[in-house]
């Protein structure tokens, strides 16, 4: 993930909060402009099929056309000031064909006439034509039948454009206060809105037309202590969401109490940032963990980013065939382990599967960008390694019929390729709490929302901190520690989970800004998991003396 | 392409600037090519090329202001533009810390263009994809690869006076070669502004030259060792610490430079004494934008800080922190001039060559690459990551075996205390930064990784 862009974007420097990347192309707009209609769907079949038309003319045997209109706002404010409002659009037209076997693309901003898309149809095979004098693997595309003119709309009650920024802007100053009021120094507080209309056509006879509403509030508190030279932060414990605003309607029924209140599918910034205020201050004076082997207690809202390194990149077919090579890395999990059937990837509690549909996750669609119809499938099964993510002219490595609909590309004018679905741990079976889980822990921690993260290009060895630190001894939580990082490797961590907690702790983690791709793109993907338990982590001590 | 001369841009920006009925306003203006060729197993797999030219409006009412972009360029849609951004900034709150706008500016002119670089086509993209891949295959090793170049100008002009105009091409490119098995892997990753200063073949055969060297890596305990730092491997640690160097998040106390019961560690000795980091925006290695860089967040959308202009300056010199960043609002704070962050920087170093370096060294690692770093403590400036790509083992003056990839828990501020030499500097990442060979340095895991 690339946060490091935007972030020096907006100036937030060395705070390390969740920001989003802004698509390409993007034009600013008014508030307003967010709400206006896009393009009639007569009007974007009719582009459609001139750009498709073209391509075959052409000499093409494959073409497909996305059609997008993206829809940005962010609103950004550090303690009582607001730092800014940025609307954007972003609207064109991506055209990709295969000819001669070799892929080819070409993308048009702002287009709104068949000639202009039907030229860059004519681009993008003209593009085809010159790769494939250096081509060495023909394109092998899966077949997919073609579903007539459909569309999918996320399941969303409101649609956060429609709430007038001053209210968001009321939300956000209202929630710095309290933190500043409960003893936090500074706060920088980020709400992000997300719409993409998405309209894909491809020779195979599908038109799906699809809106895609995303939501991610975030902040982080900062506490200092000017007579130490210390200083704490603690970041929100939201998660991105494939929701429209009702994600901040305020539900007793979607908190998880607890050590500190955790959220489901209604998000209370408020509660949780005057917790953080004074969990940032409580961190000053927190106990600096002792290294060692502990057992590890992970909340939801952390395991999510060991999930998507250690899991939903090691696992996605790109890599593990080395298209990747040069950026994202490679992968561990190779074909000849999942070939054996015996690959024991985790424990046998240990179970993963890949879904593009369910419902308030980010990666939810009911088409991929390249017309496959989403679905769920299982990655590892009672610990054994049985799938990857792939694609249309992927699967046949895998000996796959069909796609499984993990393509996606983040603009118009970006080329899709294969992204990471939502990759989730499944809750365990039988019942069992958190409560219960830690009450069978003699020496652990238990960590809640994501930190530090870093794995290597291969994904063995991992590195993650965390939020919030809790010791736990003889089955209690013993206080708030600090300095915590594990230190694991992939096989090795996933083989030391003892439990999963049951389904009714189960909720989803996310990013926006999974980075992939060179030129680099962006993809939003949730993660979902019930609190787990691990035997035996290596846990170190991050403090230093400059 | 879409490269405008500096009068056809000042005249579209004079145009604009008319249509102002704000009380203050600032156009950017910017466009060029972008073109890349990318490939993976020995085989392109993607290439393409964009053409862009957007103009940026800011309008301000009292401390309220609004910002509309546009890529069309007759009267009607730029005075459209205008009156949007004129809209918008109504209907803004207002921002307490909004500047007013900088008058005229004097920019030096740097050399940040080259004509090489501008005249890259598609068939010169598929050529040194070609120079690449052609010796991988010859040796049956894999490459996968990626190259872009960019070819542009950006104007900035305000209702104040200021006018500014920069042409700059740059190429990036890096190149990943493995084994056939998997065992070995190398890494080159030149960016240049001049592309006839870049050989893909070149870059390409030191990668093959690490990938064979480091098959059959060893395993070594992590620990403390003393590693010699290719300048790719300890750019982006130093690039880190670079951004932190801003007054403010010091000031506030949550920075690696806020002192001890207040302020900054402005003046303070903080590194060994033959640190010293300047930035210059004429170093005809490393020529930079005369308004550019430094933390973003300004005005002219990348631009950064107003416009305010580029010029040599030190920020660390014998070790003693000598200047850090303030914007315009908090040097009016702390009454002192606003000073930019550097675009790139240039650590100053030594006459040693890496193969020098490598020959006076009894027992160490040299290290070429770094790769996933992240922040684990900013109080600290501590950063994990992993070695990657070759990594080798010295002993007595001599590279004796690969090792396994270590992952590392290191701050650039404790590095940059045990330093034990410094060589001559070279261009990595956008900066000038030395081989350094350094005591201590702490590995805390190990990793199969290839």
């Amino acid at each position: 993930m690339n946060r490091r862009d935007f972030n020096q974007m907006l100036g937030l420097g060395a705070v390390g909060m969740l920001a989003p990347t802004m698509p390409a192309f993007a034009r600013s707009v008014s508030a307003e402009a967010l709400l206006e209609p896009g393009l009639d769907i007569a009007v974007k079949k009719r582009l459609a099929d001139a750009a498709l038309n073209a391509a075959k003319a052409k000499g093409a045997t494959y073409a497909d056309v996305r059609i997008g209109r993206y829809l940005n706002q962010s609103v950004l404010t550090r303690e009582n000031k607001v730092q800014g409002i940025i609307n954007t659009e972003s609207f064109g037209v991506g055209v990709r064909v295969i000819v001669n076997g070799c892929w080819g693309f070409a993308s048009v901003g702002d287009a709104r006439n068949e000639s202009v898309v039907a030229k860059a149809a004519e681009t993008a095979v003209s593009i085809a034509k010159a790769n494939a004098r250096l081509l060495t693997e023909p394109v092998q595309l899966a077949p997919q039948k073609g579903f007539g003119e459909v569309s999918w709309k996320a399941p969303i009650k409101q649609n956060g454009f429609e709430v007038p920024v001053k209210e968001k802007v009321e939300l956000l100053l209202a929630c710095n206060a309290a933190a500043m009021k409960n003893g936090a120094n500074f706060v920088n507080n980020v709400m992000f809105l997300v719409n993409e209309q998405k309209y894909f056509a491809s020779t195979d006879g599908t038109y799906a037309d699809q809106d895609i509403h995303r939501i991610g509030p975030s902040f982080t508190v900062t506490a200092v202590d000017p007579q130490s030279g210390k200083f704490s932060t603690r970041n929100s414990l939201s998660a991105p969401m494939g929701m429209g605003y009702e994600y901040l309607q305020v539900n007793p029924a979607d908190k998880v109490t607890g050590i500190t209140t955790r959220y489901n599918t209604g998000y209370d910034m408020l509660e949780d940032i005057t917790l953080a205020a004074k969990q940032a201050k409580e961190k000053l004076t927190a106990k600096s963990v002792e290294a060692g082997k502990y057992d590890l207690v992970l909340d939801p809202s952390h395991t999510w980013l060991t999930i998507h390194e250690s899991v939903g990149h090691p696992l996605e077919l790109d890599r593990v065939l080395g298209y990747e090579a040069n950026y994202a890395g490679t992968s561990f999990a190779t074909l000849d382990k999942w070939q054996s059937k015996n690959f024991q990837y985790g424990s046998k509690q240990v179970n993963f599967f890949a879904d593009k549909v369910q419902p308030n996750s980010l990666g939810a669609v009911g088409w991929d960008d390249e017309g496959v119809k989403t679905k769920k499938w299982d990655l590892v099964k009672d610990g054994v390694l049985v799938n990857y993510q792939a694609i249309r002219d992927q699967v046949h490595i895998i000996g796959e019929k069909e796609s499984q609909g993990c393509c996606y590309a983040d603009n118009w004018s970006s080329v899709q390729f294969q992204r990471m679905a939502n990759v989730s741990l499944a809750p365990g079976k039988t019942p069992l709490s958190v409560e219960q889980m830690i009450k069978d822990v003699k020496k652990g921690i238990y960590i809640i929302g994501d930190g530090s993260f870093s794995i290597d290009q291969q994904r063995y060895n991992f590195q993650f901190g965390g939020q919030l630190f809790y010791e736990i001894k003889d089955g209690q939580i013993a206080g708030m520690l600090k300095d915590v990082s594990y230190q694991a490797n992939t096989r090795e961590f996933w083989n030391s989970c003892v439990a999963v907690c049951d389904e009714s702790d189960y909720r989803l983690g996310g990013a926006f800004n999974d980075g992939k791709g060179q030129p680099s793109q962006s993809s939003a993907v949730s993660h979902g998991s019930a609190t787990a338990r691990f035997s035996g982590v290596n846990v170190i001590n991050t403090a230093r003396k400059i | 392409m879409a490269i405008l001369s500096k009068e056809e841009a000042k005249k579209i920006i004079d145009k604009v600037l008319a249509y102002s009925k704000a009380d203050e306003m600032s156009v950017g203006l910017s466009g060029g090519r972008r073109g890349n060729i990318r490939y993976a197993r020995n085989s392109v797999s993607t290439s393409g090329e964009s053409d862009s030219l957007g103009l940026s409006v800011t309008s301000v009412f009292g401390k309220k202001s609004g910002t509309a972009t546009i890529n069309e360029f007759d009267d009607a849609s730029l005075e459209k533009t205008v009156r949007r951004a004129e809209e918008i900034a109504r209907l803004a709150p207002e921002n307490p810390e909004y500047m007013p706008m900088l008058g005229p500016q004097k920019y030096l002119d740097t050399s940040t263009f080259a004509q090489s670089t501008a005249n890259i086509n598609p068939e010169f993209r598929a050529q040194a994809a070609f120079d690449s891949i052609d010796p991988c295959r010859k040796k049956n090793l894999t490459a996968a690869g990626y190259m872009e170049d960019t070819t542009g100008f950006t104007a900035i002009g305000n209702s104040k006076g200021l006018f500014g105009y920069n042409k700059s091409t740059s190429v990036d490119f890096s190149i990943t070669v493995r084994t056939a098995d998997g065992t070995g892997s190398g890494y080159a990753n030149p960016d240049v502004n001049d592309v006839s200063k870049l050989s893909t073949r070149a870059s390409t055969e030191i990668a093959m030259q690490k990938a064979m060297a480091s098959v059959n890596a060893r395993a070594l305990e992590p620990g403390k060792y003393t590693v010699i730092l290719e300048p790719t491997a300890s750019v982006e640690l130093l690039q880190n610490m670079m951004r932190s160097v801003d007054a403010r998040s010091a000031d506030e106390g949550r920075s690696f430079m806020s002192k001890k019961g207040g302020g900054t560690r402005l003046g303070e000795k903080l590194f060994d004494e033959r640190v010293t980091i300047i930035s210059d925006p004429m170093n005809l290695e490393l020529p930079q934008s005369p308004f550019g860089g430094g933390g973003g967040g300004g005005r002219f959308g990348g631009g950064g800080n107003d416009g305010l202009p580029q010029e040599k300056r030190t920020w660390v010199e014998n070790g003693i922190v000598k200047n850090l960043a303030y914007s315009r609002f908090w040097a009016e704070k702390k009454g002192v001039q606003p000073i930019p962050g550097p675009g790139g920087f240039i650590m100053l170093g030594g006459n040693q060559s890496l193969a020098e370096m490598i020959k006076s060294t009894d027992k160490g690692i040299l290290v070429t690459r770094f790769w996933y770093i992240r922040a684990v403590d900013p109080q600290t400036q501590l950063y994990t990551g992993l070695t990657r790509d070759g990594t080798f083992y010295i002993e007595n003056g001599q590279i004796k075996f690969p090792v396994k990839n270590f992952r590392f828990n290191e701050s650039p501020v404790i590095m940059l205390n045990n330093v034990e030499a410094l060589g001559k500097p070279v261009r990595a990442g956008g900066n000038l930064i030395p081989p350094m060979k350094i005591r201590d340095f702490t590995f805390t895991s190990l990793s199969d990784a290839v």
